[in-house]
């Protein structure tokens, strides 16, 4: 109790405690002075006689402090008011080592911010710790009609559903887009198609009203129920409680909303939100579709079951369920294949993304090159700080002398780093906070908003604290330890100009050469990725991109019978060419570059050999070749007689007939297309080549690619996509295109026309963004090294003035001594690009998946690396070099 | 006379045994101690005040400012209820201790 009153007291009034610790300190030395003066003594001699009886006053002094029951506490608060004392005197160095700390540190948090949000946040439902997802092992490889993630059928989910035991609670669910509303409030919405379970399953309670259970989702679902996101009950509702029980027009479908999802279910796919939940039962004719692939499957699993005992679980009855499921209409080769697949479960505690697949690994790279720049920035604190010990050595060595114990002194050095550190990590926290909200915004585009709930959680702040530790013990431990482990004796007497000795930089030199070393790396990095989007940027894709706009028609709610959507297609097509705006348009099943593909296996008959292999296939209407500035090179474009009536003929590119014709005269050559569900196997007689062009994305090798008229489409669909290419500026097309659709019918629906250019330059913007981002931090790390050069290069001139002076005095030139300098800088240059060199090759391995158009261990992009770091570092090297060379022997011979 | 030595342990007892005689400062309490064993005990001076601040901790002693024969402001030590206690105890102790160890020291060959 009296102990803790007495801390309590020294504690809160510390003023106090020291001032009496001085007190009486100076209270023994007077008294027993005076004592001594009466017995005889000379008053001065007394004084030192007193002051040398008492011993050390700072030992005795600390020694008092931690007997006041303050022990570390207390010396940690008068080490940090020495430490902000002493930062205070010497604000050039506070601030550097503050801002790089804040930058090193805030460039790093705010990436592993963004991972942690994107990557190791786990989904906000209960125990996500059991979620495991169900999913063809390797994949089913593209068979059949995919949407991202495509793990599974509907029939194939009946089937797990109804035979597996390893997991509770399965449940499937897809993604879908449609429209709520008429005319002017037309707004497209992002559906969730859910079976019954998955709220359940989730532990999902709902915000108003209540959720799908599965008593919604039953085959034929009589009348559809809907459940609103709580972005959508906000933004379109009004927050309003009496939207439930109304009913909503989704598109085509009419469904009872019956409930609000809470605001912290962004659904079940990081990076992608949803406006509306709608039960799979309602979902229309994919249900039975057994080639269309568009649910992912999720349940928990049993208490007792591990991922592998579920995988094994799920292996063994495989075969019955994919035999249960057979596609129509295939041919036998891919049945087999079908029936070969097997099932196998994965964790699935941070649910499925497509944004992580997409940025997973440029987030890692992100955040190594982030933690390379901030090395190389605890590099330069260490030898700032080591620089600066070398200054104090005096300070150090006289309270060394006066009896402070070196782990004090060392304590003192750490607590400077502690605070300095401390106040970077802060500031950093605040920076990542921003500049995670700008690189989203970054890649943010007007089709892809990417909803990412961006609030800081325990394991970004847990990750900058321990990066604040690691730079405090990383800059200030090493200069603590060798400091305080100076030999009073001998700093006291040296002479801090000339004391410091060779070997003492040989540990700054090190530092030096592995920043030059680790900016190297960076810097090579950096090449790469900005090469490689310029790369992209320039890349002739075949066609003309400018100037053209595209558009998605729908006109499923006119009811049209099959044989009359074609003509329909065509005859919008005029009209739409008609607009003054628009100088040609065309319907196309793919539009290059969105990321989509649709491959069929073909058969070339013609002699000597059959030949077989795979091409794209895409029907056109036939202007698109104009729209899209297209060069045919042989044979004919498609016309309006190329219809089901006629034979079936063909356009090919360049590619296809490389590999798939063996050098056969393209024009006339026949080739069949294998058989696919609602795709019998059709013949095409080839009337014309086209120039190749790119498919599905632009860093994609070029495929063959057969083009066929939209008019032998064997299906007739109730949309299309639509490419136009402006008379004029894109700008007007869009409202001239909405209100022929309007005139043409209300209920067709048009989404877009949107420019098609910048749409292809938004599918380019993760790599803009490791361009820009990977360049700033190159940049950054480059300008870290060179100053750590030049800090470094200045303190060892300044410490061989003397010396310099003295060769100046006996004849060494100018050019001599810059000369000397210079080389001196140029070894450790040297060493740090001799290291970097095998580091960078190393490190560009992980860049094969991101690099285009350039390897990723560019022999030239190396060299132009180490050049341009070489220049930058001898640059910030001839700086101090050319101040030696210049020195006055008389000034600097006379100095001490 | 010859110095000895101060044994480890003692310099906290002699501390309190001094201040039982009175109140006194840091100082004060060294000149007691030099007087009460007449000069045979050599005591580092500035290790008096970590033991004066620990057993002021312990709450053996208080300490409060006061005003000394030379007219200054100084801390004068006393003798709390405890430190009387601890003092009793420990001064029974040091007897005994000492009383054996002496006896154990003078043991002749004839008695054991």
């Amino acid at each position: 109790m009296t102990r803790l009153r007495v801390l309590m007291k020294n504690l809160f009034r510390r003023g106090a405690f020291e001032d009496q610790i001085a007190d009486e300190v100076q209270f023994h030395i007077d008294s027993r002075a005076a004592d001594l003066i009466r017995s005889g003594m000379r008053p001065d001699e007394a004084g030192r006689r007193a002051r040398l009886e008492f011993g050390g006053s700072e030992g005795w002094k600390e020694r008092m402090r931690e007997a006041g029951g303050l022990g570390w506490i207390d010396a940690v608060r008068i080490d940090l008011r020495y430490a902000l004392r002493t930062l205070r005197k010497s604000p050039v160095f506070a601030c550097v080592a503050i801002l790089s700390l804040a930058l090193g540190i805030g460039a790093n948090t705010a990436v592993f911010h963004l991972v942690n949000v994107v990557r190791l946040r786990a989904l906000p439902v209960r125990d996500p710790a059991q979620l495991a997802s169900v999913r063809v092992k390797d994949s089913h490889a593209g068979m059949g009609v995919n949407s991202f993630p495509a793990d599974m059928t509907y029939p194939l989910f009946e089937q797990v559903r109804d035979h597996q035991q390893a997991l509770d609670g399965l449940f499937a669910w897809g993604h879908g887009a449609a429209t709520i509303g008429e005319g002017a409030s037309l707004r497209p919405v992002r559906l969730i198609w859910m079976s019954g379970e998955t709220f359940g399953t989730l532990g999902i309670a709902a915000e108003r009203g209540r959720l799908l259970t599965p008593d919604d989702d039953r085959r034929g679902c009589g009348r559809a129920t809907a459940v609103l996101s709580h972005s959508l009950w906000q933004s379109q509702f009004g927050g309003r409680d009496d939207v439930i029980g109304t009913t909503l027009t989704i598109f085509m479908l009419r469904a009872e909303v019956v409930g609000v999802a809470p605001a912290s279910f962004f659904g079940l796919e990081v990076g992608r939100g949803f406006d509306i939940a709608l039960p799979l039962c309602a979902s229309g004719p994919s249900l039975d579709a057994r080639n269309v692939w568009w649910l992912s499957v999720l349940g928990r699993l049993k208490p007792g079951w591990t991922i592998d005992r579920a995988t094994a679980h799920l292996d063994a009855i495989s075969s019955g369920m994919f035999e249960a499921t057979v596609p129509t209409g295939y041919p036998q080769s891919s049945v087999n294949k079908y029936k070969a697949f097997r099932l196998e479960a994965l964790p699935a505690a941070n649910g499925i993304s497509a944004l992580r697949r997409a940025y997973d690994t440029s987030l890692w790279l992100l955040l190594a090159m982030t933690g390379a720049v901030l090395l190389v920035a605890c590099a330069n604190l260490a030898n700032l700080t080591l620089a600066r010990a070398n200054v104090r050595a005096r300070e150090f060595a006289v309270r060394l002398a006066l009896g402070a114990s070196r782990g004090r002194l060392a304590r003192q050095l750490l607590c400077e780093s502690l605070l300095l550190s401390a106040i970077g990590t802060l500031a950093g926290l605040g920076l990542a906070r921003t500049l995670a909200a700008v690189i989203v915004d970054f890649v943010r585009t007007s089709s892809d908003p990417i909803p990412l709930d961006l609030n800081m959680d325990g394991r970004v702040f847990a990750f900058a604290a321990a990066l604040g530790i690691v730079t405090c013990v990383l800059f200030g431990f090493t200069a603590a330890r060798r400091s305080a482990f100076t030999n009073p004796g001998v700093a006291l007497k040296a002479d801090t100009r000339s004391g410091a000795g060779r070997e003492r930089f040989s540990f700054q030199r090190v530092l030096v050469t592995l920043q030059i070393a680790a900016s190297l790396v960076l810097i090579v990095g950096a090449m790469l990725l900005v090469q490689t989007f310029r790369n992209l940027v320039t890349l002739d894709p075949g066609f003309h991109t400018e100037g053209v706009l595209t558009a998605f028609v729908n006109f499923a709610r006119l009811g049209l019978p099959p044989e009359r959507r074609q003509p329909f297609v065509q005859e919008f097509l005029e009209r739409l060419e008609a607009l003054p705006e628009v100088e040609s348009a065309a319907t196309t099943t793919n539009i290059p570059l969105f990321g989509s593909s649709w491959t069929m296996s073909v058969r070339v008959a013609g002699a000597p050999a059959e030949r077989r292999g795979s091409s794209k296939i895409t029907f056109i209407s036939p202007g698109y070749f104009r729209t899209m500035r297209i060069t045919l090179l042989r044979g004919r474009e498609f016309s309006t007689k190329d219809d089901k009536a006629s034979t079936g003929v063909a356009i090919v590119n360049q590619t296809f007939v490389q590999q798939l014709l063996n050098g056969l005269d393209p024009i006339g050559q026949v080739f069949q297309t294998g058989q696919e569900p609602g795709y019998p196997a059709a013949s095409y007689e080839i009337v014309g080549v086209v120039a190749d062009t790119k498919y599905s994305r632009l860093r994609e090798d070029i495929r063959p690619i057969a083009f066929v008229p939209a008019a032998q489409h064997p299906s007739p669909q109730v949309g299309a996509a639509i490419v136009i290419r402006a008379a004029g500026a894109t700008a007007a097309v869009p409202r001239a295109v909405q209100r022929l659709a309007a005139d043409v019918d209300s209920r067709l629906l048009v989404a877009g026309p949107s420019d098609y250019e910048t749409q292809i330059r938004e599918t380019l913007v993760q790599e803009r963004l490791m361009a820009a981002l990977s360049g700033f931090f190159g940049q950054l790390a480059m300008v870290i090294a060179a100053i750590g050069l030049y800090g470094l290069i200045s303190y060892i001139v300044s410490t061989r003035q003397h010396e310099l002076g003295l060769r100046v005095a006996l004849g060494a030139t100018r050019a001599n001594v810059l000369g000397l300098v210079l080389r001196q800088s140029l070894t450790l240059v040297a060493c740090g690009l001799l290291i970097g060199v095998p580091a960078a090759w190393l490190v560009s391995r992980w860049m094969t998946s991101l690099v285009f158009g350039v390897g990723p261990r560019d022999v030239r992009t190396i060299a132009a690396a180490m050049v341009t770091l070489a220049v930058v570092a001898l640059g910030a090297a001839l700086i101090p070099a050319r101040r030696a060379a210049s020195v006055d022997p008389i000034i600097a011979l006379r100095v001490d | 006379m010859g110095q000895a030595e101060l044994l480890p342990g003692t310099l906290d007892l002699l501390i309190l045994k001094a201040v039982s005689l009175g109140p006194l400062h840091g100082y004060g309490v060294l000149l007691r101690i030099q007087q009460i064993t007449q000069g045979a005990l050599t005591i580092e001076q500035g290790a008096l005040y970590p033991a004066l601040y620990r057993l002021e901790t312990q709450g053996l002693l208080d300490a409060d400012w006061g005003v000394s024969d030379n007219n200054r402001r100084a801390r004068f030590y006393r003798l709390t209820a405890g430190g009387r206690r601890r003092l009793r105890d420990h001064t029974e102790t040091w007897n005994r201790t000492v009383s054996a160890m002496t006896a154990a020291l003078n043991a002749k060959p004839e008695e054991v």
